[in-house]
């Protein structure tokens, strides 16, 4: 009997202590709602200060961005304008420039390795095409403002065109190549989902095999190839090292890739180093455009990770 | 019938053309990126590589008693010593603006340099001795051979006296092409030839540990609680479409995080890796805590069974037996994690790590940069010879992003070879 109550209080101490552990872990889980919610709360917090000082109608509809902080508190313009226009302008334009590369060169990437490639060219080929994805993205940026924006210059100088020296297209040709992985990487998986007896029939009318890949299988596969896409823009818009370093600071309305323009995220770098004043509408004005440039690419990514998510159940 | 057969014949042609443009499309595309890979690294190797070597020029100074106090060498002029050893070497050279662009031939630092060298060794004082120094920027540039002499004199950095004293110092062996330590042993300088590596390596050091310190623990923690302990409730899905969320926020906004709660509300000091690696830590947390659930997943789920009909709690046989088998896989995970850490540039702009670092932090509490933040700002140094420094600190950091990818691979095929 006393052998039987120790084994009951041994028992109970290592529940104590398994409920404990479990405890813990489930707070480590926990963090990663905490970590959301500091993002949300310190971004709209100062954005909240910011609008105090800035009517949220010149924030998102203003055509001029021009944050300074003024040196005396009464000249002309001395709070700046705080357009976010020309931002969002530069943004999707460089966005749209990368993923005009990346899109054609993932997406048949992708339908080439899935569907032609053999096993051994695809060990080969896969890993070669994640090493885009693993460069730092500061080392992309070195590249394209050093080499192919004075390229592109270059050429464009040779066929009579005024391209700026850091232009839309550098920044955006060499994003472009580095989010192909990621589109091809996640058509990959969308392709492979595509159950064989679809291929099977459509061979087995005669089809071609490119025939069958364009009418049958990209069709099957087509919500999940424009969540990956989507996908890709995200991370296009948020993208930052490269944009600071190749496409400059100049706030403009232009649609010419041969244009300097900038972006959201260029504008965030340049607002918070340097010198700062906290509670200056110029250094708030960052939170703001912080808080904007989150909730843009949350709501690509839960749209883009839903779709993707219910496009591999489908078929499995 | 004869037309229709002819007909079917001529599109089947067409089809199989088509067919064979469509392959060729994809190998295309393959080759683009791929060529676009080798084009950025041969480009960053051929720019980087010269640093390998560096200038130095021979200087023939006195150092006797009444230059160089041996009590007291600290109060030695050692800029004048070394002006006085140019001139000796160069008599010929007297306008001031002559004068100047000699004592340009050597580095800024070139003094310190000398007082060092007597430190380390007093055994030099007391009489005329021949001492190496760094050359210049612009010295260095003509004697490894960049200057291209062929240009008028208006268009290069070097002038043509100063190639005359260079070529009369070369052909004395005055001057030499050395092993470049100082790249990888000295911290940061506005001198491009002095600039070196070493602070934020470890900077990036410091960031790096404290990084993982945090992630590595909270992530297997969430990784084990969701996948074998969470109830399948509403809670748990939210957490999970969140992890799955940050995971694509980018990371700038994780930068905003820390410059308002860490710096603002919490007030930790600012440029430190301590703050740089919670940043960091938040940022790659998504990474560990897919990766180690995909580990955990991975584990024969009969282990658990089997551990749990022998009388194991839950706990005890997530612990003692799906864990070290998944444990691998975990690891990876989180060297993945690190090496993405490892070249962020973006948040650490943010809190502040951009300052400029000459001393090697030494604590995560003192001010510091980490090698991606240094490569931005080289790279936006306008002295030509910081154009080579940054593409030896870009070939450097990927050098350790390749080691820790590969020990990433290796630890997986030991992994995937246990079932």
């Amino acid at each position: 009997m006393p052998d039987g109550t120790l084994i009951i209080t041994r028992s109970g101490r290592s529940r104590w202590r398994d409920s404990l552990i479990v405890a813990v872990m489930a707070a480590a889980a926990g963090v990663a709602i905490l970590v959301t919610l500091g993002i949300v709360m310190s971004l709209v917090f100062e954005t909240i200060l910011f609008l105090k000082k800035i009517p949220i109608s010149n924030f998102l509809f203003g055509l001029e961005w021009s944050p300074q902080t003024a040196i005396r508190s009464d000249q002309v313009g001395a709070e700046g304008s705080f357009g976010v226009l020309p931002l969002i302008n530069g943004t999707l334009l460089i966005s749209a420039i990368a993923m005009a590369v990346a899109t054609p060169l993932g997406l048949t990437s992708a339908i080439y390795l899935s569907e032609y490639a053999s096993k051994r060219a695809r060990d080969w080929v896969k890993p070669a095409l994640e090493i885009l994805a693993g460069i730092p993205t500061v080392v992309y940026g070195f590249f394209a403002a050093l080499t192919v924006a004075p390229f592109i210059r270059m050429t464009g100088g040779q066929f009579g065109f005024e391209v700026a020296s850091e232009s839309a297209l550098a920044a955006g040709l060499v994003m472009g190549i580095m989010i192909v992985p990621l589109i091809s990487s996640l058509s990959d998986d969308v392709i492979n989902a595509v159950p064989q007896s679809l291929r099977d029939a459509s061979l087995g009318m005669g089809a071609t095999q490119s025939e069958t890949i364009r009418r049958v299988v990209m069709p099957a596969a087509l919500p999940g190839i424009a969540g990956s896409l989507l996908l890709a823009t995200s991370r296009a818009i948020g993208e930052t090292m490269i944009v600071l370093m190749a496409a400059g600071l100049a706030a403009k309305l232009s649609l010419n890739p041969l244009d300097a323009v900038t972006t959201i995220t260029v504008q965030i770098v340049a607002l918070l180093t340097g010198d700062q004043e906290f509670d200056s509408a110029k250094t708030l004005s960052a939170f703001a455009l912080g808080l904007l440039l989150f909730i843009l690419t949350l709501i690509m990514n839960v749209i883009a990770l839903r779709i993707v998510k219910k496009y591999r159940e489908q078929y499995d | 019938m004869i037309n229709f057969t002819q007909q079917a014949g001529f599109g089947l042609r067409r089809r199989k053309r088509a067919e064979a443009r469509f392959q060729w499309a994809g190998r295309g595309a393959i080759l683009i990126s791929l060529a676009f890979l080798v084009v950025m690294f041969v480009s960053i190797i051929r720019d980087g590589a010269g640093v390998v070597w560096q200038s130095q020029i021979a200087v023939t100074v006195e150092l006797s008693a009444d230059e160089v106090d041996p009590e007291n060498i600290g109060d030695a002029s050692f800029n004048s010593i070394l002006k006085e050893a140019l001139r000796e070497a160069f008599p010929e050279v007297d306008s001031r603006k002559e004068k100047k662009r000699l004592y340009g031939l050597v580095s800024s630092e070139a003094a310190f340099e000398i007082e060092r060298q007597i430190r380390d060794n007093p055994a030099l004082l007391g009489g005329m001795q021949t001492l190496w120094v760094t050359a210049s920027d612009d010295a260095d540039l003509y004697i490894s051979g960049q200057v291209d002499t062929e240009l008028p004199e208006k268009q290069r950095r070097v002038s043509d006296a100063e190639i005359a004293m260079l070529d009369q110092l070369l052909a004395d062996g005055m001057a030499r092409e050395a092993f470049n330590r100082g790249f990888f042993t000295s911290g940061d300088s506005r001198e491009p030839e002095i600039a070196g590596i070493l602070s934020s390596l470890a900077g990036s050091a410091l960031t790096l540990l404290v990084c993982f310190v945090l992630s590595f623990p909270l992530g297997i923690g969430a990784a084990i609680y969701l996948e074998e302990f969470a109830p399948k409730n509403r809670m748990s899905d939210l957490i999970e479409v969140n992890i799955n969320n940050l995971a694509a926020v980018p990371s700038i906004v994780f930068g905003l995080l820390g410059l308002s709660i860490f710096l603002g509300t919490m007030g930790l000091p600012r440029s430190t890796p301590l703050v740089g690696g919670m940043v960091l830590a938040l940022m790659t947390l998504p990474t560990i805590i897919i990766a180690s659930r995909a580990a955990l997943r991975s584990v024969p789920p009969s282990f658990k069974e089997a551990a749990l009909a022998l009388g194991a709690t839950p706990v005890q046989a997530v612990f003692h037996h799906v864990l070290p088998v998944a444990m691998p896989g975990m690891l990876t995970g989180a060297i993945v994690g690190m090496a993405q850490a490892l070249g962020e540039t973006a948040p650490l702009l943010m809190i502040g790590m951009v300052a400029f670092i000459v001393d090697v932090p030494t604590s995560i509490l003192e001010p510091a940069t980490a090698l991606p933040v240094q490569i931005f700002l080289w790279a936006d140094a306008p002295e030509r010879a910081f154009t080579e420094k940054t593409a030896a600190a870009i070939i450097v950091l990927l050098t350790f992003l390749i080691l820790m990818n590969l020990i990433a691979i290796l630890l997986r095929r030991k992994l995937e070879t246990r079932f």
